[in-house]
């Protein structure tokens, strides 16, 4: 202890009698006091964001009984348990690759529109609503004596109501229902920023519309195209609620959000439930990685005039 | 440009806008079934309800405790955008304006909150948090929504300042002005619209996120979106026509500041914005 206040003395008297320097060489370094101003949200995000995953993970392997391991092991050898995965990416992975595909076509009208405004916020009105309320208002619509199941009739189109909702077709019209608007923003925000003369110079030159978006717009996209699957994917990751709601919970929507709160909240095993959602994490992490390294392929593949 | 279209060119528009009005008309349908349901008497196998009325309103105010439930809300959020405002802005300034050793992993630091869903941490978060003492409670509910928040703030914040003329700050200094000082005299009025903008994103986005309130609420510190979930959760219990009351409250309740964000924000800008402003 001693010792160590010793040390702290000597440190503090140095550093007064080396103050001006100092101060000095950190600043040539862009540290000073402005800096300093992120010290808080660092901490912050250290103490909450940090701290509880790496706690999470080392609470993953001190499971209940058995050796460091066994919570992994009972996840990968339980169908129950390993089977949620493949349910979720059964979900995220279409219904986010069909948000940001169809929001490229109709960001690429949007753009050219006078009044962007009016139809931007009639589509992010989806973003307030929240997937619980979504997930209401679809059990009500499109349940078998919603609206739809009743317009589909009157115009003979079906004989008897469709099945859409306590299964996969409801969680994933809901995914794209609340998802779709996210990602349309940040589509037309990437492609107003692309310059309109670039295309308007391939237009003088006589390129077709079609020959203009695959040469000029998509190379020039494809990296804003990427970062919006990867936000989308961790949105359309997270389908707890709706999973539950407008799902089968306890079948095919039984995604990993639900064995990860089952285990923490109904068998208070806070240990399984903290694998599970690092297990979550990696998958998830994963399918980012993948698509970033994606885009490079992708990126040389149109650049260089190979198809697109 | 415009004349020379093709009839596939005209055909592919038109399709585009046949799918948008398709996704639209469905949306403010399924949103109307939810309203109309909650004025209904009883909607059973018909097109509209039997007869209207409001008692829905009152049974969902007294059955979901809505008054209780609502201050929590205002708290929580309120809570959320002034400390997420607090914390952010200074960061982001920083950010914006230095380019100190470690830079690129404190931007990381602050990106990985967002690229993971708040489910997956959201569970080890509350393991923490309850052996704090904290789960359960309004603060551990202000804390864990504040993870999200605090990055989210920061990266919106920062294209915002780097606007600004770094020699207004500089005069500021030459005359005098502490670091306090610009800030509350030079550089919040200037950044207000920003501010403005992305606390009331935080602020929708806290109504609405529903995963993280779930995990660290206990009963007294439940928000609007997890008292929902209960109540579609438990439906049957309930009157089907009081839960979707209770819904069109949520509903009224986000919307009303999301119109109010749109009017300080082209969400379209928050990516392309330093571009455009270029161009022109």
């Amino acid at each position: 202890m001693t010792h160590t206040a010793d040390r702290l003395a000597r440190a503090a008297q140095e550093s007064t009698r080396e103050r001006t320097p100092w101060r000095v060489r950190l600043a040539l370094h862009d540290i000073d006091g402005i800096t300093l101003l992120v010290v808080p949200a660092v901490l912050f995000v250290l103490g909450l964001f940090v701290y509880p995953f790496l706690y999470g993970l080392v609470l993953s392997f001190k499971p209940r009984a058995g050796d460091f391991l066994a919570n992994y092991r009972k996840f990968f050898s339980d169908p129950f348990l390993y089977d949620t995965i493949f349910a979720t990416l059964r979900l995220a992975l279409p219904a986010t690759i069909i948000n940001v595909l169809v929001s490229i076509p109709v960001a690429l009208r949007v753009r050219k529109l006078h009044r962007r405004r009016l139809l931007t916020t009639i589509l992010v009105i989806p973003i307030t609503l929240g997937t619980v309320l979504i997930a209401e208002g679809l059990l009500n619509y499109l349940g078998p004596q919603g609206w739809l199941n009743r317009t589909l009739m009157l115009f003979g189109v079906i004989s008897a109501p469709l099945r859409l909702v306590h299964n996969y077709t409801g969680v994933m019209i809901s995914l794209i229902l609340s998802g779709f608007p996210f990602t349309f923003l940040l589509t037309l925000s990437y492609i107003t920023g692309i310059d309109a003369s670039l295309e308007q110079a391939a237009a003088t030159l006589g390129a077709t519309a079609r020959a203009r978006f695959r040469h000029i717009v998509l190379p020039l996209l494809v990296q804003g195209l990427a970062v919006n699957f990867c936000l989308s994917f961790v949105q359309t990751f997270s389908v707890f609620p709706s999973a539950v709601l407008l799902g089968a919970p306890a079948g095919d929507t039984r995604v990993i959000s639900i064995a990860a709160y089952q285990a923490a909240y109904e068998q208070y095993d806070a240990s399984m439930a903290a694998a599970i959602a690092m297990i979550m994490g990696f998958v998830q992490l994963t399918v980012v990685v993948l698509a970033l390294a994606g885009r490079n392929l992708f990126y040389r593949g149109a650049a260089g005039g190979g198809k697109g | 440009m415009g004349q020379d279209k093709t009839v596939s060119e005209r055909l592919w528009a038109l399709a585009i806008w046949a799918a948008v009005i398709f996704f639209i008309v469905n949306f403010m349908a399924m949103i109307a079934t939810v309203v109309i349901n909650s004025f209904g008497t009883r909607w059973l196998g018909t097109w509209l309800p039997a007869g209207y009325t409001v008692r829905w309103y009152r049974s969902a105010w007294d059955e979901f405790q809505l008054g209780d439930v609502l201050i929590t809300t205002f708290q929580v959020v309120g809570a959320v955008v002034l400390l997420s405002g607090l914390f952010g802005v200074p960061a982001a300034y920083a950010l914006a304006r230095r380019n100190f050793p470690g830079k690129q992993f404190v931007m990381l630091l602050f990106l990985l909150p967002l690229m993971i869903p708040p489910i997956t941490f959201g569970i080890p978060l509350a393991t923490v948090l309850y052996q704090l003492g904290a789960g359960g409670t309004l603060w551990g509910v202000i804390i864990a929504n504040l993870v999200p928040t605090v990055p989210f703030v920061i990266l919106v914040m920062i294209p915002f300042i780097e606007q600004i003329d770094p020699r207004i700050e500089s005069a500021a200094r030459v005359f005098g002005a502490g670091t306090g000082q610009l800030f509350v005299y030079v550089l919040v009025p200037l950044l207000a619209p920003g501010i403005l903008a992305a606390l009331l994103l935080v602020l929708v986005r806290t109504i609405a996120m529903f995963e993280l309130t779930f995990f660290t609420a206990g009963p007294d510190s439940q928000t609007l979106v997890v008292a929902l979930y209960y109540a579609v959760y438990a439906a049957g219990v309930r009157a089907g026509q009081s839960i979707d009351a209770m819904a069109v409250i949520y509903m009224i309740t986000t919307l009303i500041w999301l119109l109010i964000a749109l009017r300080f924000v082209d969400p379209t800008q928050m990516v392309a914005r330093a571009k455009q402003e270029a161009a022109r």
